[in-house]
């Protein structure tokens, strides 16, 4: 699995000096959100205690979203035109003892400014009685691929439970008996993939800000109804699972998986995380890159600003500018040489050293033999407007020590303009893929309305196509090297 | 949600307590139910939990251990369960509560004498800081209890309600005899427990897991051990602020396989 690849001790300070570790901007305050939703053009998500947030572009959010009822750890749900919303009416241990219902309601919109924003009466699904071991609240819902409604809640008080519910009206399905399919996690909800059931926990401390060691696990079964186990074969009825993110970054405490779709090979993974350093210590919603190998899931991280080689998957090649290559001085020294004179190392080649002999205006991209030279060498930082779609900012990547920026043409090509402005076609999009690669594409195509991706046509030639994740002509790495 | 939040744990607490004492239960000087109300028919082990026998016990088909004796918990009020750093551990862990408490055999029903923070009243217990910095002691007795479990694992908190005892804040002890038909080198003491917990094979340390822990089956495993034929006392003690408590043991050989050719005795 590729990642960004930071070689040797330099590089590594040099990344902790350039990177900022970006949450989402705006207001992004959360315990316990919901699966991210997308109505009507916006994000939308919700969280413990009622309420939730909006957000127009899925990078900048705020308060606003409309939850009523209270309570713990909600889910949320497309289905057919309406969202169905789950949620624990109670706090379990926390607000109480351990009798608690979980409940669903739909809505047309969440749109609050809607008129069609209207909640319809919640209805109890399940519940438990304060003694036995389950405490019914942090629901986590499923539709799995025949159409079968699922959803499971629990805590660390006793088992995690799993019923069905009926699509079509949130009500528990007559006779459906509750199962048993874990242990010592809470926040639970499940995803679907390749055969697989995939139930995700979340274990550790909650709820103590920087010292929360929340984290979140996943088992797999081949039926809905488990047993699901980890990659150990260990049950999660046995307390079992594979770590899928813990903290890093400033960050502590991830929980509450929530799994986003955005393309083929392009996924994505909701949580918050219990303290954010950079944000008072705040629990704030967080979107993570989600990577699969060998059937696991796994979160990526954002994308870390810095200077990189932008390297081609489909043969290894470098996006370089399309300047005369500067040989440096030296050479082979030859053979049968004293190997016993001192040795001097050999300064890298600089930008002033080529700069000049550089075209002023618009320059074409290729893809080269990487040999970290100045014109190789981007360095990408998210774009001054905030802008973002869901989960990053837009970037601005111009060449390192240099306002010269990478832009797309509107012929859907890709060049670079000599001074970065800010305009759509100069702002990118950078995803990490399933696969641990990263999808490149402009903002804009000037005047076009294609969604386009930095493709690599030739193993020479870069262009703006379509981005198919099965071709590696569409998946770029970035290696600090 | 955990219900392990030490922010809203003196309301937790307070519910708890308030419960039992809406239910009719008080706390005598022994931290003993000594009068409960028409609920007290639900107080019981069952089905968590049955009177150890002599008949041969094996472990189960994963090698977990399901007979031991168990010691009514001791108070050790803690509120939250960040304080258990292995500092802290260490020394709840090597403190004498009672005589012999690292020796004895005990038999069903035996008593042992501790001395420990008197259990505070419910308003008290809401108001009051974690833990006075010098709490007033009682003196109290405590039984032990010859149990098998039906589930892999030993579910203290169900053993402490059931009984109408504690079962935040408290330290619980557990014993059993392992029972080797050979001497056994290279095996590994695999333990799971909520919270911290120590455990001791003959006398000896085996597996010390700090911090506030969920129970997770095979979490902590002993550097290798030898099970030496006849007699072997697995000796464990198990500590908790609020939340869920239980364990669970088992030996794996070299390969990581259960040790299943033992039998499980508690005399």
């Amino acid at each position: 699995m590729k990642r960004i690849n930071i070689l040797g001790t330099i590089a590594l300070l040099s990344m902790l000096i350039a990177q900022t570790a970006m949450a989402q901007i705006g207001n992004p305050f959360i315990h316990d959100p919901s699966t991210i939703m997308e109505c009507d053009g916006k994000y939308y998500t919700f969280g413990t205690g009622g309420g939730g947030l909006i957000s127009e572009d899925g990078w900048t959010w705020d308060g606003g979203g409309v939850r009523p009822g209270g309570g713990a750890a909600p889910d949320a749900m497309k289905i057919g035109d309406r969202y169905l919303i789950v949620y624990g009416a109670t706090g379990g241990g926390l607000g109480g003892r351990h009798n608690g219902t979980i409940l669903t309601m739909w809505n047309k919109t969440l749109d609050p400014n809607s008129p069609d924003f209207e909640y319809t009466e919640a209805i109890e699904v399940a519940s438990s009685d304060g003694d036995e071991d389950n405490d019914a609240i942090d629901p986590g819902l499923l539709m799995d691929p025949d159409g079968r409604l699922w959803c499971s809640y629990g805590t660390y008080f006793g088992n995690i439970r799993l019923v069905e519910l009926d699509p079509k009206t949130g009500k528990r399905v007559k006779g459906n008996e509750a199962l048993d399919i874990a242990i010592d996690c809470e926040a639970t909800t499940m995803m679907y993939r390749d055969g697989w059931y995939y139930l995700l926990g979340t274990h550790g401390t909650c709820c103590d800000g920087a010292n929360s060691t929340y984290n979140i696990v996943v088992g797999r079964s081949r039926n809905v109804t488990g047993p699901y186990v980890d990659n150990m074969g260990r049950e999660m009825l046995k307390g079992g699972g594979k770590m899928v993110i813990k903290a890093g970054n400033r960050v502590t405490g991830p929980g509450h998986f929530g799994h986003i779709i955005i393309d083929e090979g392009v996924e994505k993974m909701s949580c918050h995380f219990e303290a954010d350093f950079d944000q008072g210590g705040r629990s704030v919603l967080g979107i993570r890159p989600l990577l699969w190998e060998d059937g696991w899931p796994e979160a990526g991280e954002k994308f870390k600003e810095g200077t990189y080689e932008i390297e081609s998957e489909r043969r290894g090649y470098a996006l370089e500018l399309a300047v005369d290559f500067v040989r440096m001085q030296g050479g082979m020294r030859g053979f049968g040489r004293n190997n016993t004179e001192p040795v001097q190392p050999i300064e890298s080649q600089k930008l002033s050293d080529v700069i000049d002999t550089w075209p002023k205006g618009n320059i074409g991209v290729r893809n080269g033999d990487y040999m970290f030279r100045p014109h190789q060498k981007w360095t990408i930082t998210a774009a001054p407007d905030n802008s973002g779609y869901l989960g990053g900012p837009y970037y601005k990547i111009v060449i390192a020590g240099t306002e010269r920026a990478l832009a797309a043409t509107a012929d859907a090509e890709v060049i670079t303009v000599p001074k970065f402005t800010g305009a759509p076609e100069q702002l990118w999009r950078i995803e990490q893929l399933i696969d641990g690669t990263y999808r490149i594409m402009p903002k804009e195509v000037p005047n076009s309305t294609e969604e386009y991706a930095l493709i690599s046509i030739g193993d020479s030639t870069p262009t703006l196509a379509k981005f198919d994740f099965n071709s590696d002509n569409s998946k770029w790495n970035f290696n600090d090297h | 949600m955990n219900i392990k939040n030490k922010t809203w744990l003196p309301l937790v607490a307070f519910v708890i307590l308030a419960g039992l004492v809406l239910q009719g239960s008080t706390f005598t000087s022994n931290g003993k139910v000594e009068t409960v109300s028409e609920n007290s028919s639900q107080q019981s082990l069952e089905p968590y939990f049955k009177p150890a026998t002599t008949k041969k016990l094996t472990p189960d088909a994963d090698g977990f251990i399901q007979r031991w004796l168990l010691l009514e918990p001791i108070s050790k009020p803690n509120r939250g369960n960040t304080v258990f750093v292995d500092s802290y551990l260490r020394e709840a862990f090597s403190e004498e509560y009672f005589e012999n408490q690292y020796s004895v055999l005990p038999e069903d029903g035996d008593e042992v004498t501790v001395t420990v923070p008197k259990q505070q009243a419910v308003t008290d217990f809401r108001r009051q800081p974690q833990t006075p910095a010098e709490p007033e002691m009682e003196t109290v007795k405590l039984k032990w209890h010859a149990l098998e479990t039906t589930n892999f694992n030993v579910k203290l908190f169900r053993f402490a309600t059931g009984l109408g005892l504690q079962e935040y804040g408290v330290l619980f002890n557990a014993v059993t005899i392992v029972n080797s038909p050979e001497d056994m080198e290279n095996v590994r003491m695999a333990v799971g427990s909520n919270s911290a917990s120590i455990w001791w094979l003959n006398g000896e340390e085996a597996v010390f897991m700090s911090g506030d822990r969920r129970m997770v089956m095979d979490d902590c495993v002993s550097p290798r051990l030898t099970l030496k034929k006849g007699k072997n006392i697995v000796r464990g003690a198990v500590i908790n602020g609020p939340g869920m408590s239980d364990f669970c043991v088992r030996f794996i050989d070299e390969n990581g396989e259960p040790v299943r050719n033992i039998t499980i005795t508690t005399e």
